[in-house]
Parts: C-alpha cells; structure tokens; sequence
C-alpha cells in the first residue's frame, strides 16, 4: 500500500462517519453548527494522531494481553492534554464541546484505528493513517454541521442568508439523526461505488 | 420529591440516546432483534450503576481531596474498564446462567460512552430541581444512574421493535440497513422531544 | 509483532505506562495551569467590561447574602464613590442553571447583561444570547420599568417560544437591580 493511499482511505473508502459508522456520538451531538462540527473534528484529529504515533513506537513492548488497557491509558492521557489546551487557549469551544471532549476516549475511532492499524505499521504510515482518518472525520462532522445549520438556522459558520428562524428540529436531537440518515443515503448512491 | 424528577428527567426528558446521544454505536448494534437489545439492556444498567458508584467515592475521597482532578478522565476509564473485567469473572463463578444472558456484551461496555459520560455528568454537573440547582449526593448519582440505563433500554427495546417490523418492508437499496435506522431514530426522537417541558 | 505475555511482563508494562502518562499529565497540568487561570479570568474581566460604563477604578470580588442567595460582586469606582455595580447572579432556566453578569447603576438602572454560562436549548432558549432584539432591551433599562416579560405584566419581550428562559433571564437580573439597592441602601446608612 502506498504512503498516498494510506492516507487518502480514511476520506472516502473507509470514511469514519458514513462507511464504518464509527464514533456516532459526538457525530450527533456536536454538529448543532458548521463550527462545532469542525472543531470537534480537530479535536479527534490531535488524539488520533497523537495515540496513533505513540502507539505504533510501543506495540512491539507491549505484552499482548494488557495491550487494549495500555492503549486506552495512552488515549486518555493525551485527551486530559487536550483538555487542558482548549481550557487554556479556546476557552469558548472547550465550554460548547463540553462532555464530548472528554469521550474522545471511547471513541470508538481512535481505539479502533490503534488495535486495526498503528499496532502493526510503522510510525510514518501510522501518523498518516491518523491524519487521514482524522481528516475524514473532521470532513464529515463539518458537513453534517453546515447541513445541520442550514436547515435549522438559515446560515453557514454563523453567515446568515436565509432569513427568520429556520426548522428548529433540525438544531435540536432528532434533526442530527434524520440528517446523518440522509446524507449516508446519498453517500451510498454517488460515493461507494467509485 | 428530588428523586421522581431526577427519574422522570432521565428516562424520558433527557433521553440518553435520543437527546443525550451517549451510546448510539451499541445502540445501533445491538438492536437488530429484541431479545439481543433486553439483554444489552441489563448489561449497560449494572454496569453504569456499579461504574457510577465507585467512580464517585473515588472522585470525592480520593481525586478531590489530593487535588488530582486532572487524573479523572484516566482514572475513570480504567475503573470502568476492570470494573467490567471483574463483573465479567464475577458472573461466570457465581451466576452462569446471568454469564450467558449478559456474557457477550460485556467487553463491549467498555466503549458504551454512556458509561464513562455518566460517571463524568455526575461529579461535574449541577442539576436543577425546581428553582435551584446544585450537584448531585451519592444517593441521587446512584438513582441517576439507573434512571439513565432505564432510558436506554427502553430507547433500545422500542428501537429493536421497530426494526423487527422494518425488517420485513421493502427498503429502497441505499436506504437499507444503517440509513433507514438513523431515520427511523430520528422520528423516535421527534416523538422523544414530546417530553420536553414536563419538569 | 507483541511481545509474549506473563505476569511479571504484564503488571511491569502497566505500571509503566501508568507512571509515565500520569507524570506527563502532571506536568501539562502544571504548564497549562497559570494560562488557563488567565483565560478564566480574562473572560471574567471581559464580561464585566461588557456590563460597566467605561473608565472607573474596579474592585476586587467580594461576596454578600441577600435574600437567601450568595451573590459574587465588583463594584467601579470613579472619584471616590461607587458609579457601578457588576454582579453576577444564578437561576434556573429551561435546561439548568442560567449565570449572567448584570451592570447596574446605584440608582437601579441596569446597564447591560451578558451571559457568563447557560445550557439553554440551541435556537430556543440559546438565543438569549445572540438574539439581538432580547439583548439589546437590557441595555439602560431605567429603574421605573418593571422587569418582567410582558405575559407576567412586565416590560420584557420574552424571545419567541422560550418564555421559561426569558422569565429565568428577568429573575436573574431583577434579583441583581434588588441587591445592588440593598447595597446601596447600606451604604448611606
């Protein structure tokens, strides 16, 4: 597999959000907006990133029965890094991400990539599977948003062009389900097959 | 009077899946057929009531005092994680029966975000009871935390229901499997959102 | 490929691992700790310069009890006597509790409100604070008025479908106008 391919899977043959469906929640629950949606999907991209290249250095140490513990220690570690980060520098986003930054441990995207990838490559394959990956992510996450905000909003990154309140379901709980649905709907027709 | 809001907030109003959006990966695994989600159901509420129980004494005797708050997100996750070890070695000594019902669900607790987003909820944020608000008691965590895997399961259970039927009905092609579910999820919610108000 | 798995090997790497993420998190929390005071209080000292007519000398935070609740303060002062209150007052709105930062004059106008935390609904309750119109009204609302939304009799327009948070909005800065009275009240006295 070449350097290139490594990279450029996460985007479409193995997209996170709509192929794999992978790490639904904070998919559903931060892409109230297109801002939301990108900086979570930034902030899954550092973790990724990160555990992806420590985890790659370590696997061949790692006693294979405590593997999936000391992984998850990895990832925890470097989201409370983050953590501390957002506080210090984007007090903001860190306030409307709240909780989800937190889970980014159990994402199932960044455990899954650890134990399906980073485990048996190198470090630079590793680090491009995660920003790949990571990239594909933050991709979905910002088209949900932009779709999410359009609808319920009437703007885009806070731009607005549609004027009055838009359908307010689509801000709210059930609008992140329906419009995941769709979108994987027209993910299937256009983009699988190709 | 606190508790019956803190129960019907939690199944009902605040939804762990359908509002909270903690748990949708299991959510959507597991509910292809009822008896699978009832059995993944008793899973998730054992092991978030035990989860939250001990993650909270741990918070307030041993992280807050020694001022280690910035070790909570590690120290949970590793607790959630033997803790399902343990109730996984536990089962199979003592109950074999209960192993097998609830047996293969168990490893995959450990990746349920809603075990790890209620132990976090509970030790950081205020919830509100009329016209005040404060943190929860152990008492009120623990209720809490089974109100919350109530909700899930019956979330689960009404979901599993209605892919059973929509399993027999003639789905267009990129509609089947996982699409047509997030919409079916998505007009659950809508009915879901019907609750919002009431306390 | 991993290396073979015993006990020893086993408790020896999870110590390890242990040790180390615990020490570097220590030392990130230590770095981050002074920055993420400051962003903490620059936020503070941002919403209390939203809410306080301009040049004044500011306080530190004091706190006093009034009606039952503790309320956080900062008082600005210009030529020796307090030209103005910041206080920051709690409710309770739709979703959970609803802080704001309220300027009020000693007379008992209100001079602007900003909302320090809330987890109202986005595009509901949320709006109180981006919703233009809502915001604006609070902005040099004189000590005649009645702060209330217009359904209970006040002269509030509530934002639209979120009377809860609107009324929460109104109670929160009526209870602030009523503690920089009692304040001011003490201090002539």
């Amino acid at each position: 597999m070449s350097k290139w391919s490594t990279f450029t899977d996460g985007f479409v043959k193995n997209n996170p959000t709509f192929v794999l469906v992978l790490g639904m929640c904070p998919t559903l629950a931060t892409t109230t907006s297109a801002i939301n949606g990108l900086e979570m999907g930034l902030a899954t991209l550092f973790v990724l990133v990160l555990s992806n290249i420590v985890i790659s250095l370590i696997a061949p140490m790692v006693p294979d029965k405590v593997h999936i513990p000391v992984y998850i220690v990895v990832i925890a570690t470097f989201v409370t890094v983050l953590q501390f980060i957002m506080q210090a520098y984007t007090p903001d986003a860190y306030k409307t991400l709240g909780l989800f930054i937190p889970l980014i441990v159990v994402n199932c995207i960044v455990l899954g990539r650890a134990e399906a990838f980073a485990n048996k490559h190198g470090v630079l394959d590793s680090l491009l599977d995660g920003i790949g990956v990571g990239l594909g992510f933050t991709v979905s996450l910002t088209v949900i948003g932009i779709v999410r905000e359009i609808l319920g909003s009437g703007s885009v990154f806070g731009w607005k062009f549609i004027p009055g309140d838009g359908i307010l379901a689509f801000v709210m709980a059930p609008g992140a389900f329906l419009v995941l649905g769709y979108l994987m709907v027209l993910f299937n027709k256009y983009l699988k097959r190709s | 009077m606190e508790y019956i809001i803190i129960i019907i907030s939690a199944i009902f109003v605040n939804n762990i899946v359908l509002s909270q959006f903690l748990g949708v990966c299991p959510f959507l695994g597991v509910s292809n057929k009822l008896s699978t989600a009832t059995g993944m159901s008793g899973a998730v509420c054992f092991v978030i009531t035990l989860a939250t129980l001990v993650t909270y004494l741990l918070n307030k005797y041993l992280l807050v005092p020694f001022g280690l708050e910035f070790l909570q997100t590690i120290a949970f996750i590793l607790v959630i994680a033997s803790l399902v070890q343990m109730v996984e070695i536990v089962l199979k000594k003592i109950s074999p029966s209960l192993y097998q019902a609830l047996g293969i669900f168990l490893p995959l607790i450990t990746t349920n975000c809603a075990v790890l987003g209620v132990a976090i909820t509970v030790v950081t944020k205020d919830f509100t009871f009329g016209a005040e608000s404060h943190m929860l008691n152990l008492g009120q965590a623990i209720v809490y935390a089974v109100a919350t895997s109530i909700g899930y399961g019956l979330a689960m259970v009404l979901f599993a229901g209605l892919r059973e039927h929509l399993a027999l009905n003639e789905v267009p092609k990129s509609f089947r499997g996982l699409p047509i579910a997030f919409i079916t999820v998505g007009i659950l919610a809508l009915a879901f959102l019907g609750f919002s108000g009431i306390v | 490929m991993a290396a073979k798995s015993n006990l020893k090997n086993m408790a020896l790497c999870l110590t390890l691992v242990c040790l180390v993420c615990s020490a570097i998190l220590a030392v990130v929390y230590a770095v981050t700790y002074d920055p993420i005071q400051a962003a903490e209080k620059k936020a503070l000292e941002e919403s209390i310069g939203r809410v306080l007519p301009d040049g004044g000398e500011l306080s530190d935070v004091s706190t006093a009890e009034f009606g039952g609740q503790k309320f956080d303060y900062y008082v600005s002062t210009a030529d020796g006597t307090p030209a103005a209150y910041a206080v920051k007052s709690t409710t309770v709105g739709f979703g959970g509790p609803l802080t704001l930062m309220v300027g009020v004059l000693p007379d008992g106008t209100v001079y602007n409100t900003s909302v320090l935390s809330h987890s109202e609904t986005p595009g509901l309750g949320a709006k109180c604070n981006t919703d233009a119109k809502f915001m604006s009204q609070w902005e040099g609302l004189g000590p005649d008025k009645v702060i209330k939304v217009t359904k209970d009799g006040g002269d509030i327009d509530a934002i639209t479908a979120s009377t809860i948070t609107s009324r929460a909005y109104s109670l929160a800065v009526s209870n602030a106008v009523a503690f920089v009275k009692s304040i001011v009240k003490a201090e002539e006295e």
